[in-house]
């Protein structure tokens, strides 16, 4: 390593010093003494086409062929539109109708574009040109004219002698786009409290639990031990509007375990029904689904970020970026062996936001 | 070659009074149109295949404005409800929006509708490849330093705005994907503290995923963005032309000259001709090779997901920033939810993105130089920054593969959590390995060249001495190629000086700390007197 043996031989531009070739200040730059000189260019070395007419001319067949076999990919484009229709309620036409299109568009494009290169490479004159570089500030002369300028309207507007002016023109430039910013309050509804929103979900008591997405209510009956059901409330199908919103806030997952595999909270001890537990499907990090259910091990992964929950531990998360459990749907039977909702969640489902607590 | 110009002075001869000529003349002199024609039309530019990088993410752009113009003629953003009665019989009847069931309806009634559909998405995921890759090129070369700093920041903003518009891009047609990816934003930007919730709110138009989003997204898809990256490509470009283009080392060449062929016509037909290649193979991989099927996805339900679902490749690092968090990483604390789990893959993507938004500044601060620079470095002769660069690659990377954690484990048969745990200490140690690995590399390949430039190179060919003894022939580098290997801008650690009050600042001892630790381990360029004392050894 050249540390500091060849300290003699090169000038340390020590920060700022030592001025570089433009005059600029070359900063830690080493600036050697006896650096090896820039030998100019080399040799031109002239291409075969150049050199044999017959590959000239060879050239020059390739360049022309290519552009009328783009003439031919544009027109085969065309006819394959009207070969290759697309025939309503069969995917393989579509499948056709793309490929041969496609074919044709391509055959157009490519041939123009390799053409186009081969002849610049091949064919037109190849030796290099230089341009000379000069540094990008604007001369000296032209930077004390623009000085100048800015001098003279000054002077002429008086902007910086009439402050009163000045500061008041600021002010209002500053204030004028003020009104655009709270015109996009409108881009949410005005009377309603986001936060009341996310607390809340459709489920009442008495609400029934019913099969995503038919809407079938479920008796206890049905759900033998180890299945799994996606759930929805009863009457989420039947909504006129915000039919998504609800299904995002309400949507659940309904378990039956052996009940001696359940370890419920004491204050939970009511909430279930016989081994079967109803939590929120949504998942408390940023939203997703926590649709896949592992029936040997309870657990539930969330598909998007891998986050876990323990169904037999009131759905702890064990594993993965969230924090909280699932919240849990207090369920019952009712007269007729339906499964219905006890309450409302008991806290806000879904991904955490600023207000909850 | 002495028929060629007679007929060209031939050609030349006769179009002077004709049609062209008139015509010219008519432009000239309404626009003055020969002044643009003289100062741009043999400028020179140099060649290398990786300034093609930049040409692909322009070409892209195009072809994306072409296909989506065309997209937007057939597209409905709307998510109203409507049955689908379309071609595609599974979905027939389903309830979905009037996005999703025109974005089918493009795809599967409207001849080529398919196809412009996937020029436009492979040629999205193609744009911000392109920009990637050329940022990866303007760093490594050291393209970034003056003048060119703020048109870094520039690419850096279109980078930025490229991924935008992919992410908008993609959650038009609201089919089950999209409305998923829609929903994680929802959630992260809900982990924002004091004002996430409000920002989800006014977004979304109300709770997610209400009936707003797509047409929002579609005014910034089509409208918003594209003017933005239009206006920032074309002064990228203005600039590209102020500064003239960079070159890498050469013969012949130097920081005061451009050498290269002119853009009439020698660029015209080789860059006219590449966009037509771009095109073509966006076209081959259209035709050929389906992207996005949303019709085997169905319209967003915010109750099923499937497993081992992507992001666009762009997203990944985002999104496998969130995978990697640890358990337990939010509080309520003053009676507010602090969703750390959110707010530290956030916070520290932000500073990623800012360290390398601020790079240029902080070398040029560091190594104090106020010259222009208009010949590249070859990445090895700036190890210490080649290495900075091959971290943040690793640190990109590695983030970007924890977004497959779930695919990486059922293909490989390896547990979710070993690969997570993996990927964490990927994160955070792979950067720290690739800097030293890549800085190790930078200067064996330094002292690799002085050696090449001293003794010259091996020459494969092995020779019997008369006393027995066998050596391998070294051949000397002649004196072009030998000046790629020994003109580089070399530097040395900054030593500290009182300023004029007799003080060392604080700001001083950090540049000094830095500058140590860019230049400690340096390898000077041969000089001539090293070149004649290793002649002077082998004759």
């Amino acid at each position: 390593m050249a540390k500091d043996d060849n300290s003699g031989k090169d000038l340390t531009a020590a920060d700022s010093s030592t001025v570089g070739h433009e005059g600029a200040p070359a900063g830690t730059a080493v600036v050697v003494r006896d650096a090896v000189a820039n030998p100019g260019f080399p040799p031109h070395r002239p291409r075969v086409t150049d050199l044999d007419p017959s590959a000239e001319r060879q050239a020059e067949r390739t360049v022309y062929t290519l552009f009328y076999l783009s003439i031919v990919g544009s027109v085969f484009a065309i006819v394959a539109y009207m070969v290759f229709p697309i025939i309503p309620e069969d995917p393989g036409s579509v499948r056709l109708n793309n490929l041969f299109i496609g074919l044709g568009l391509t055959l157009a494009l490519m041939a123009i574009g390799i053409g186009a290169v081969h002849w610049g490479k091949a064919l037109m004159f190849d030796h290099e040109g230089i341009d000379e570089r000069h540094p990008v500030r604007g001369t000296d002369e032209t930077r004390t004219r623009a000085v100048e300028i800015f001098h003279e309207a000054n002077v002429e507007s008086g902007i910086g002698r009439r402050s009163l002016i000045r500061n008041s023109l600021i002010g209002a430039l500053i204030a004028f786009p003020l009104p655009a910013v709270v015109l996009f309050r409108g881009l949410g509804p005005m009377d309603t409290n986001p936060s009341a929103l996310l607390s809340h979900t459709m489920w009442k008591a008495g609400t029934r639990l019913a099969i995503d997405p038919t809407g079938t209510p479920i008796k206890a009956s049905d759900v033998t031990l180890g299945s799994a059901f996606h759930v929805i409330p009863e009457g989420l199908q039947d909504l006129e509007h915000g039919k998504l919103e609800e299904k995002g806030k309400a949507a659940v997952l309904l378990m039956r375990l052996k009940p001696e595999d359940l370890n419920e909270l004491p204050e939970r001890k009511g909430w279930s029904y016989d081994g079967i537990v109803a939590y929120s499907k949504i998942c408390t990090h940023v939203g997703c689904p926590v649709a896949l259910y592992e029936q040997q091990t309870h657990n539930l992964l969330c598909p998007c970020h891998q986050s876990q929950f323990d169904v037999t531990n009131h759905c702890e998360v064990i594993f993965g970026p969230a924090k909280r459990p699932l919240p849990q749907l207090p369920i019952a039977v009712d007269s007729e062996g339906y499964l219905i909702a006890q309450s409302d969640f008991t806290e806000p489902v879904g991904p955490s936001f600023w207000e909850r607590h | 070659m002495s028929t060629a110009t007679t007929t060209t002075e031939l050609v030349e001869t006769k179009k002077s009074g004709g049609l062209t000529g008139a015509a010219a003349n008519y432009i000239d002199e309404r626009t003055s149109i020969s002044t643009a024609v003289k100062e741009l039309g043999r400028k020179i530019f140099p060649d290398h295949w990786s300034f093609l990088l930049g040409e692909v993410a322009l070409y892209s752009f195009v072809i994306i404005l072409l296909s989506g113009s065309f997209l937007t003629f057939f597209f409905h953003a709307s998510m109203t409800p409507v049955e689908y009665d379309g071609s595609f019989m599974p979905l027939k009847g389903v309830e979905m929006s009037a996005a999703m069931a025109s974005s089918l309806d493009i795809s599967f009634d409207i001849r080529g509708g398919l196809l412009m559909r996937q020029v436009h998405h492979w040629a999205a995921l193609l744009f911000v490849a392109a920009i990637g890759l050329h940022m990866l090129r303007i760093y490594f070369t050291g393209a970034f330093r003056k003048p060119r700093e703020l048109n870094w920041i520039i690419g850096f903003i279109l980078f930025i705005l490229a991924m935008a518009e992919g992410f908008t891009g993609y959650s038009l047609p609201d089919d089950l994907l999209s409305g998923n990816g829609l929903r994680i934003i929802d959630g992260m930007v809900k982990g924002i503290p004091l004002i996430g919730t409000w920002i989800s709110f006014l977004l979304f138009g109300g709770e997610f995923p209400g009936e707003q989003i797509v047409g929002r997204l579609y005014s910034l898809h089509i409208l918003l963005l594209p003017a933005i990256i239009v206006a920032l490509i074309a002064m990228h470009l203005l600039f590209v032309v102020v500064h003239k283009h960079t070159q890498y080392p050469g013969a012949g060449r130097t920081n005061q000259n451009v050498v290269g062929y002119p853009v009439l016509p020698v660029y015209a037909a080789k860059a006219g001709g590449f966009f037509f290649i771009v095109f073509g193979v966006v076209m081959l991989m259209a035709s050929l090779f389906t992207i996005n099927p949303i019709w085997n996805y169905g319209p967003y339900d915010p109750s099923p997901v499937s497993a081992g679902t992507q992001p666009d490749w762009y997203i990944g690092f985002a999104d496998g920033a969130l995978r990697l968090i640890p358990p337990g990483l939010e509080f309520v604390w003053l009676d507010r939810t602090w969703s750390f789990n959110i707010l530290i893959p956030l916070i520290s993507l932000g500073l990623f993105i800012l360290v390398v938004l601020i790079y240029p500044f902080i070398e040029a601060w560091v190594t104090g130089d106020k010259r222009e620079h208009h010949i590249l470095d070859r990445p090895r002769n700036a190890p210490t920054r080649t290495a900075i660069g091959a971290a943040g690659v690793t640190f990109y990377a590695a983030l970007w593969a924890t977004a497959s954690s779930d695919i990486i484990a059922t293909h490989f048969s390896v547990t979710m959590e070993g690969v997570i745990h993996t990927m964490q200490f990927l994160v955070l140690v792979g950067p720290f390995i690739a800097f030293f690995v890549a800085k190790r590399i930078c200067l064996a390949l330094q002292k690799k060249d002085r050696e090449i430039v001293l003794h010259g190179y091996e020459s494969g060919r092995i020779v019997r001495l008369p006393g027995g003894e066998y050596i391998e022939v070294h051949q000397p580098v002649d004196e072009y190629d030998r000046w790629k290997l020994v003109s580089y801008n070399d530097y040395k650690p900054l030593m500290i000086r009182p300023n004029a009050d007799g003080k060392i600042t604080v700001g001083q001892k950090a540049r000094a700390g830095l500058s140590r630790w860019f230049f400690e381990d340096r390898i000077a360029p041969v000089n001539n007197t090293e070149l004649e004392q290793a002649h002077g050894d082998h004759h």
